[in-house]
């Protein structure tokens, strides 16, 4: 890493924007392998609330990556670099999604096991741990079910954490329709949370 | 307010976007009901757990693949 990218790296550790540009046009290799590593687990989650599987989900931010290598000369700056990756990525997940609703039977899509959740990564105490796996499991499974403008918005906003003038930005809706359709996703997962504390007679 | 109107109105409380007139009756409305207190309750706990979900990384195939192709592309620019 450049002397330039430790100086100037913020709060979070991570380097302002011109820094990383500044990298990528100049091919600072570990510049791009820090952004590969930082964003794309959250840029598979929001593709797969776009496209039916996994593996269509990573070609799709692969085909971003590749996007983002080509255009990068091109960035103004006019928003933050992860807005204008996050769009590019938006994009080309909605136009994939599109593709497949055309020529994807609706069983296939149906029959994939939601990805995510590994068994093996139930924290915390031996108690909790197995009750938190299964809420985290429903929880999951909750969100794949639901409609894709819902899915991206909570994808962004409660699962990466991302603010509401930012999710508005990368999605180019209003904060009055992004609100909506958080508001719905969070009840939606929330109705499946209660119906399993209902039948566990739980909290 | 009632329950049906305090239930819609959780997202907009939790970012601070209730005007000047709901805010006092959504709170007003959670300290008077205990099924609202308990539906706020199971929002919020949501939310955390939605936040707490691990996410899986790329493959370490296409990882290598977009590191070469990114080295690929800086040598085809003149310097
Ligand atoms: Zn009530």
């Amino acid at each position: 890493m450049s002397e330039g990218v430790v100086r100037l790296g913020g709060v979070t550790d991570f380097p302002p924007d011109p820094v990383i540009v500044a990298g990528l046009r100049n091919g600072d290799e570990e510049v791009f392998a820090l952004l590969l590593d930082e964003w794309s687990r959250g840029m598979l989650r929001l593709a797969r609330s776009y496209v039916s599987t996994a593996a269509s989900a990573e070609e799709v931010v692969q085909d971003t990556w590749l996007a983002v290598i080509r255009a990068v000369g091109t960035f103004e700056g006019r928003s933050s670099l992860r807005t204008w990756v996050y769009r590019i990525l938006v994009n080309t997940a909605r136009r994939r999604g599109e593709r497949e609703s055309r020529t994807i039977p609706v069983s296939s899509v149906d029959g994939e096991r939601p990805d995510g959740v590994p068994p093996e990564r139930a924290e915390g105490g031996p108690e909790g741990a197995a009750l938190a796996g299964e809420v985290r499991e429903l929880i999951d499974k909750a969100v794949g079910t639901l409609p894709s403008r819902q899915r991206a918005v909570i994808t962004l906003r409660d699962m990466e954490g991302y603010g509401s003038d930012e999710v508005c930005e990368i999605l180019s809706i209003s904060p009055a329709n992004q609100r909506v359709l958080l508001h719905r996703a969070r009840a939606a997962v929330r109705d499946h949370l209660a119906a399993y504390y209902d039948g566990k007679g739980g909290p | 307010m009632n329950c049906d109107e305090f239930a819609e109105l959780v997202t907009a409380y939790l970012d601070d976007a209730l005007d000047d007139s709901s805010r006092p009756l959504f709170l007003d409305h959670m300290a008077r009901c205990s099924g609202c207190t308990g539906y706020y309750g199971q929002f919020t706990t949501t939310i955390t757990v939605l936040g707490e979900l691990p996410a899986p990384g790329l493959s370490p195939k296409t990882r290598s693949h977009l590191l070469t192709a990114f080295r690929e592309a800086s040598s085809e620019k003149p310097e």
